[in-house]
């Protein structure tokens, strides 16, 4: 599904990813750890096409395609989400309207015909009651005045909603209480499925409690250091980042 | 003195000319001495004055060179009137009239009208001595263009509202002409004490060569407790200059809300909205929503004149400015020393979509009395990138995110508006004046 090839990628004339490898299949959860400044969320915002990311060196290929030369909406389209560390607050656009629009500009972009208003209330009511999302969230203006929690959770209603075929969760687990994250980890697990796929970027292992990964990857200074199989990421919350950091130092040492 | 004038502006030649002529002639003698005296005072105010120049403070940012420098018939010449077309409101249940260069043709859509509403030609009750008075009055001090309406004004619109009238008073303007013309309608609303209406004014014109420059005056007197809901949509094609002055008088406890949208099209839109609460309890809520594009210049000069105690007014204007054009807004708040306990709140905020927009905000508090609570706020901002983005990242195109987000900036006004069906068709606006192309 996923092909990331030597990618590397700068922000201000700073190199932040250094050449990151990583191939992700089709009903795989991949796990991002690393710790802080590591390039996590620079990796999902050169995914999501964001801005002001130059990609300098490699290639990202979705579905064959080569994803950095789409436009953020277009790779959304095509069935890639980001669940943002920061949701946006837009006030005077409302939540359901947003979501009206997003599926039905995915649904013609596919050569769907468009929801119906009732097939769209069906859709939404089956999606907020899988993902525990309160309805009166629904109708109010997108994220404002949500509680962190609330946007969290706000990411995993439209996730549901639009139905991605790879879905980047950035840091989602980060400021939510143990019965959010429980909610939230729900949500995603009742969303796996054999034809799509998850990377969880996170910066604790907490997450990974709830969402079992099929392979956990460390990311430190823009490259992936270490990858394994969940019990990483059991080893990297007993012993920390700094051996990681330790290992990467010697290695560097050797090559030059 | 007015040698500046008579070169570089041809109009103002013909005005001289076109008064004089006027009041030799019988149309003119038939009129009242006062009328005929309000006008001279006028005349004479502002052959003084002249159009205003951006050395006048009021006129700084809204310079009138490349209007005037064209010339302009003042004579009113007959026209073949098009079918008017896409200027009703749909599903909005109103009376209808339609006012083509200010003269309405005493036709009236949607009903017969209740008998709480008076409808008549300004000509025909300049010649009705109940409302003759009215017009009597030639203190415009010095706002040139009121000053030059009541020197030369033949006809208009008078609407008297007595009890409550229901459905709303839709005032269709349309503009149209085969030469360049002046046009200077005089409106005059009188809303009785304990009426209550909603007005709905829209301005529209038809596409040509020919330009139209529209100098309205109106007056609005809200008697006690009257209760008026004014709206003012202004959707006319290029080619129209509009100047608009209207001047509302509230006396105690009465309620008055005015919602003034402009859209793109009219190359000049100039409106002078001025307040004046000259009694104590009364209510005023000014909202506006200006988007502009082109080469457009639309300039909102408001004036809350608190004259009298306890009274509360709170504005908010908004603008949103694409392409080469230019916003003004001017925000002026007086406070009498009598007039304690006001309450007088305003607001500006503005998006500048394209680099080469721009927009003059200036809030003017000026308050003698020292018990009351007034503020103001007056902001200049961007799309924001991440509103941007997040929209995009969930497969909304760029043209409709940033259509969306205009929509979201636009809606604290919009959501104000009470009329449902006008609120759909503001929307409806908005969506249609937003292009493809932002920059």
């Amino acid at each position: 599904m996923l092909i990331i090839r030597n990618l590397h990628a700068e922000v201000e004339d700073k190199q932040i990813l250094k050449g990151i490898d990583l191939t992700v299949n089709a009903g795989e959860v991949h796990a991002i750890m690393g710790p802080n400044g590591s390039g996590k969320s620079s990796l999902a915002a050169v995914l999501a096409g964001r801005e002001g990311y130059n990609v300098t060196e490699g290639e990202v290929l979705y579905e064959g395609k080569n994803l950095l030369e789409m436009a953020p909406e277009v790779r959304a389209r095509e069935g890639v989400f980001l669940a943002f560390q920061y949701p946006i607050e837009i006030p005077g656009v409302s939540n359901i309207n947003f979501l009206k629009t997003a599926l039905a500009e995915i649904r013609e972009y596919k050569n769907l015909p468009p929801l119906d208003a009732k097939e769209f209330l069906q859709l939404s009511r089956e999606k907020q009651r899988l993902v525990e999302f309160d309805a009166k969230l629904v109708n109010r203006s997108l994220n404002e005045g949500f509680s962190g929690g609330e946007k969290k959770r706000n990411e995993i209603f439209q996730l549901a909603m639009l139905e991605p075929s790879l879905a980047i969760l950035d840091e989602t687990d980060s400021g939510l209480d143990i019965d959010a994250l429980r909610i939230v980890s729900k949500g995603v697990n009742k969303l796996r499925s054999p034809g799509n796929a998850f990377i969880i970027i996170t910066h604790y292992q907490r997450l990974l409690e709830y969402i079992v990964p099929d392979f956990v990857h460390v990311l430190y200074d823009g490259r992936i250091v270490k990858s394994g199989t969940k019990e990483l990421a059991l080893e990297l919350e007993e012993k920390g980042y700094d051996w990681l950091k330790e290992e990467s130092r010697e290695k560097e040492v050797t090559i030059s | 003195m007015s040698t500046i004038q008579e070169q570089g502006v041809p109009l103002f030649g013909e005005i001289v000319e076109g008064y004089n002529k006027r009041s030799a002639s019988d149309a003119a003698t038939v009129e009242s001495a006062d009328l005929r005296r309000a006008r001279q005072s006028a005349f004479e105010k502002f052959r003084l004055l002249g159009f205003p120049t951006i050395k006048h403070e009021d006129w700084k940012y809204t310079n009138l060179n490349r209007f005037l420098k064209e010339e302009y018939s003042i004579e009113a010449k007959s026209i073949q009137v098009p079918k008017i077309t896409n200027a009703t409101i749909p599903g909005l249940d109103a009376y209808r009239v339609v006012l083509v260069n200010g003269v309405w043709d005493g036709k009236v859509s949607g009903g017969p009208l209740p008998s709480g509403l008076v409808i008549m030609r300004v000509a025909e009750a300049l010649r009705d001595p109940t409302f003759a008075g009215y017009f009597e009055n030639g203190k415009w001090g010095n706002h040139a263009f009121p000053n030059l309406n009541t020197a030369l004004f033949t006809d208009g619109l008078l609407v008297q509202v007595n009890g409550t009238v229901e459905n709303p008073l839709h005032i269709v303007h349309y503009y149209t002409a085969e030469q360049n013309i002046l046009v200077q309608p005089r409106h005059l609303w009188i809303i009785g004490a304990n009426a209550e209406v909603t007005m709905v004014e829209t301005v529209h014109s038809a596409s040509g060569e020919a330009r139209v420059l529209v100098n309205s005056l109106t007056e609005v007197i809200a008697d006690r407790n009257a209760r008026v809901g004014h709206l003012v949509i202004q959707a006319a094609e290029a080619g129209v200059r509009l100047v608009n002055h209207t001047t509302v008088r509230q006396k105690k406890q009465s309620l008055y809300n005015n919602y003034t949208f402009t859209f793109p099209g009219a190359e000049l839109v100039r409106n002078d909205l001025q307040l004046r609460l000259e009694e104590d309890h009364t209510e005023t809520h000014l909202y506006g929503l200006y988007l502009t594009a082109g080469q457009q210049l639309v300039d909102n000069h408001t004036l809350v004149d608190h004259q009298k105690p306890n009274c509360f007014s709170n504005e908010h204007y908004k603008g949103v400015l694409l392409e080469r054009s230019t916003g003004v807004f001017n925000g002026k708040v007086y406070v009498h020393p009598d007039a304690q306990k006001t309450n007088a709140f305003q607001q500006n905020n503005n998006l500048v979509i394209s680099k080469h927009a721009t927009i003059d905000s200036k809030p003017e508090l000026e308050i003698f009395a020292d018990d009351v609570k007034c503020s103001h706020g007056s902001t200049v901002g961007q799309f924001s990138e991440d509103a941007l983005f997040y929209l995009r990242a969930r497969g909304i195109g760029e043209e409709k995110a940033k259509a969306l987000l205009i929509a979201a900036f636009a809606f604290d006004v919009t959501e104000k508006i009470k009329l449902e069906p006008v609120q759909k068709y503001i929307n409806q606006l908005i969506n249609h004046h937003i292009p493809a192309n932002n920059g």
